[in-house]
């Protein structure tokens, strides 16, 4: 496999999987907004994992499609990030799940902008208009929330400190990075690092919320080494499908 | 095409993609959007490029089928829609037509200032944004604070 194949699933597995986190709270959602917030990000991102896979199946030679990436590879296959895998939980947790990623996500997609590979730039600056959108009702829901009563500040907390062993994975650098990086094609995960503290660090401060002290980090998923337990669970739900009526059309 | 038959002009084929509806804003057409992003002839093949608003905006295969049975009507058979997504679709790319139609059927044109410039049902300056997204992937939910009606604002990006 070519490392620019690899980046291209790692890029459209964790739109693909956070998608369809965000799709299971269509009608479940506290608030009819809520609820229609939800669906329109889980629609930009698996709209995004439409080009990424996409591309990854025009590199590797046009022999599957992108549905099949998405439908017929099991866990071991996938490279989506830990962080997008995790359960949905309550709405505050969902919510920092998006914030932690989106604010990753448009410093990666800004960079991904002046790619070497102008499949990737156009793909980046067609997402980042859409991710900025996301950011700004994550962010803002996390400070609302944060910084709101007595009880959703508390289930805020709890979720960044569930959540926080699984941000480090967005910025580990392995010999595919280094050899995109080498390209020009992508950034250095380890690059985005620094910019996401700041940002995240503010954010934090005006949620009233205080950033876990261990930064050990779960690992495993982007390299598709050991994926938690949660993602075959997600997996059986959304390829029964096709998979029990291959080729089925509607 | 048949053989003998002159092709039609591209600023009439303009023409009908301006009479094609947008799916879920029926009363702008695809070319008020600014989807449609150029028309050529490729040797006897009619080429539309397009460029979809949202990358997951479920529209975008229906407006394809749209525009492909629009032209067939006219008698293009060779005929190709290509998807061109860079540079990214922008809401500057509204005609002035399409942003008057858009008011007076009830939505908000986009503004840069990033929200209705006033309610499209009575006019008033001070309105409210209920929630970031809305009925399609291209609007948002605000509400009047003269007239109370909600309405929809075509989100600028
Ligand atoms: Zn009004």
């Amino acid at each position: 496999m070519s490392a620019l194949f690899e980046f291209l699933c790692r890029q459209g597995d964790s739109t693909l999987i956070l998608g369809q986190r965000l799709g299971e709270w269509c009608g479940h959602a506290p608030a009819l907004e809520e609820d229609i917030a939800l669906a329109n990000v889980a629609l930009d991102l698996i709209g995004q994992t439409q080009m990424w896979l996409g591309l990854a199946t025009e590199v590797e030679g046009a022999v599957r499609d992108a549905d099949d990436l998405a439908m017929r590879r099991d866990v071991w296959d996938f490279r989506n990030l830990l962080l997008v895998e995790q359960p949905n939980g309550d709405f505050g947790q969902t919510t920092m799940r998006q914030w932690l990623f989106d604010q990753f996500h448009v410093l990666q997609l800004e960079r991904l902008c002046d790619s070497a590979d102008d499949r990737v730039a156009a793909i980046a600056a067609k997402a980042v208009k859409e991710v900025r959108y996301h950011l700004e009702r994550s962010s803002g829901t996390v400070i609302a929330l944060g910084d709101g009563t007595e009880e959703s500040h508390g289930r805020m907390q709890a979720a960044l400190d569930r959540l926080w062993p699984y941000a480090g994975e967005m910025f580990e650098s392995d010999a595919i990075d280094a050899e995109l990086a080498e390209a020009g094609i992508a950034p250095e995960p380890a690059d985005l690092r620094a910019p996401w503290d700041v940002a995240v660090d503010a954010t934090l401060a005006e949620a009233t919320l205080t950033r876990p002290e261990s930064d050990f980090t779960q690992t495993g998923g982007r390299s598709g080494k050991r994926h938690s337990e949660h993602l075959g669970h997600l997996l059986a739900q959304m390829q029964w499908l096709p998979r029990a009526y291959p080729d089925a059309r509607w | 095409m048949r053989a003998g038959d002159l092709k039609p002009r591209v600023a009439d084929v303009w023409e009908w993609l301006d009479a094609v509806p947008d799916p879920e804003i029926p009363v702008i057409s695809v070319v008020d959007l600014g989807i449609v992003r150029d028309v050529a002839w490729d040797g006897d093949e009619l080429v539309v490029t397009v460029t979809p608003t949202y990358s997951g905006c479920p529209a975008t295969s229906v407006i394809a089928m749209e525009i492909e049975t629009a032209l067939r009507d006219r008698g293009i058979d060779r005929l190709r829609i290509a998807t061109r997504i860079a540079p990214p679709w922008t809401t500057d790319w509204l005609s002035d037509k399409g942003r008057d139609k858009l008011a007076a059927y009830g939505i908000a044109p986009p503004s840069p200032a990033g929200g209705p410039e006033a309610c499209p049902h009575c006019g008033a300056k001070t309105v409210t944004r209920v929630s970031q997204f809305g009925s399609t992937p291209c609007k948002a939910h605000w509400r009047c604070d003269s007239c109370l009606e909600p309405f929809d604002y075509f989100k600028c990006i």
